[in-house]
């Protein structure tokens, strides 16, 4: 256990912690804003943000994205991912993230095209 | 005895065997290897639900106007109970990753009291979690279903800052009771020894077609979601017509069968994917005391080592990974 040195810069080097521990409360403040601000949208859907753009709204694209910045905070700083080896990094990361995004691709693609036979096709549902 | 291993003349590189490529043990892999399969697992769920939702995505129900209860609170705050949750499980998961820093510096007490403040913080968010099953399940307004299976909700426009607001109205507040009212529950004392129902509605679509007729100012309000985003309302006459009609059971609250708030499956995958969230936090708490006691009476004090906090710490920071996600799914988006 001689070496757990911990990389200690987020954002690509903009901030930069001394200890672990700061670290760690550094992260916290970043998700606690992080939710905060999806939270605040939540409530107030702000009017200009529900034009839709590449078949959701902006706000749901802004929702998803944040998501995804605090998973990435939990995993590399949380997790340690940004201490381990490239190798083990990729066979985790990339392994998942290839795999759901199909997933979701194959899914949500038949969901729309069932939503279009019912509401076009001879499915009745308004009885 | 050398002459026992074959020279492979991989011998001193990288995969050549007897060092760790990866820097991790094996139980730290492993258990990483594990998290990617239980992420998968739940990709498909949510993936499912994002299958169901496109499907059916202009009755979808909006979970604002679902989830708006907070303990000891009368009133609409929808949202803030789940991002008080939400800030509870990162919360613990900082309390985790302290504990796992303080076992890198083989620092006991710290580990034993970091510990404790994370199975608190799971404790909290299992506890919240079961508050907001048992609102869903009771209910709150009250609904009609129709042949179709379709949801009929109820409501009336009042003016707030001059302007025309959609306000829910509960059946309570306007169903007319019949006292002559002849259904009783099917028991099996009752009738036939095999035969039994479930727990009867508060009230019968009757008296609830009777509640609607005397009060001229409440409307019926459909699943369909029209182009502001809203659920559509119908007229006067319309909405009588449909309860009329259409209607054959009320509804309050929500199980696997019927919801209150909208499609069965929205209530179905909330009970499915929260639920399988809440058994993964309940096994994480549970873990987590195991990893405590051990911490307590030293069993990694004396392995010179708290390695395995760190691998603890992975599973419970995952669990906060997941619920990143299902937060927003299921109540975002």
């Amino acid at each position: 256990m001689a070496d757990h040195a911990h990389k200690l810069e987020i954002l690509r080097g903009l901030i930069k912690f001394k200890s672990n521990t700061q670290k760690i409360w550094g992260v916290l403040i970043l998700l606690t804003i992080v939710t905060a601000v999806e939270v605040i949208l939540g409530i107030y859907k702000p009017d200009a943000l529900m034009a839709p753009f590449l078949g959701m709204k902006i706000l749901n694209w802004i929702f998803i994205i944040l998501t995804i910045v605090k998973a990435y905070y939990i995993t590399w700083d949380f997790m340690h991912m940004r201490d381990e080896t490239k190798s083990l990094r990729r066979m985790v990361v990339w392994t998942a993230v290839f795999l759901i995004c199909y997933l979701i691709f194959i899914l949500l693609l038949e969901g729309g095209y069932v939503f279009d036979v019912y509401k076009e096709g001879f499915v009745k549902t308004d009885f | 005895m050398d002459n026992t291993v074959v020279s492979t003349g991989t011998e001193g590189k990288t995969w050549g065997g007897g060092n760790k490529p990866l820097k991790a043990s094996y139980g730290k892999m492993m258990m990483w290897f594990f998290i990617v399969s239980d992420a998968l697992t739940f990709s498909g769920f949510l993936a499912a639900y994002g299958f169901s939702r496109f499907k059916f995505i202009d009755s979808w129900p909006i979970a604002d106007e679902v989830f708006t209860h907070v303990p000891f609170f009368h009133g609409n705050y929808p949202m803030i109970y789940v991002a008080f949750m939400t800030f509870v499980l990162i919360m613990s998961s900082v309390t985790m990753v302290l504990a796992v820093d303080a076992g890198h510096e083989m620092k006991k007490a710290k580990v034993t009291f970091y510990m404790f403040l994370t199975i608190i913080g799971g404790l909290i968010f299992v506890g919240s979690q079961a508050w907001e099953w048992a609102t869903f399940i009771k209910g709150d307004y009250g609904a009609i279903q129709t042949k179709g299976g379709n949801i009929l909700q109820f409501g009336e426009y009042v003016e707030k800052d001059g302007e025309q607001i959609f306000k829910r109205v509960a059946l309570r507040d306007f169903a007319v009771i019949d006292d002559h009212k002849e259904r009783v529950q099917d028991e099996r004392k009752s009738g036939l020894w095999f035969t039994s129902e479930g727990t009867l509605p508060t009230y019968t679509v009757g008296e609830v077609l009777n509640g609607l007729e005397a009060n001229k100012n409440v409307l019926v309000r459909t699943q369909i979601i029209n182009e502001e985003g809203h659920k559509t309302v119908l007229s006067r006459k319309e909405s009588l017509r449909q309860i009329e009609e259409n209607g054959i059971m009320v509804v309050e609250g929500a199980n696997l069968h019927v919801n209150e708030y909208g499609t069965p499956l929205f209530a179905d995958f909330f009970f499915f994917i929260t639920g399988f969230h809440g058994f993964h936090v309940f096994s994480g708490v549970v873990i987590n005391i195991i990893i405590f006691f051990n911490v307590i009476i030293g069993t990694y004090e004396r392995r010179k080592n708290y390695e395995m906090v760190e691998k603890v710490g992975l599973y419970w920071h995952f669990v906060d990974l997941v619920w990143v996600f299902v937060f927003t799914f299921f109540y975002l988006v």
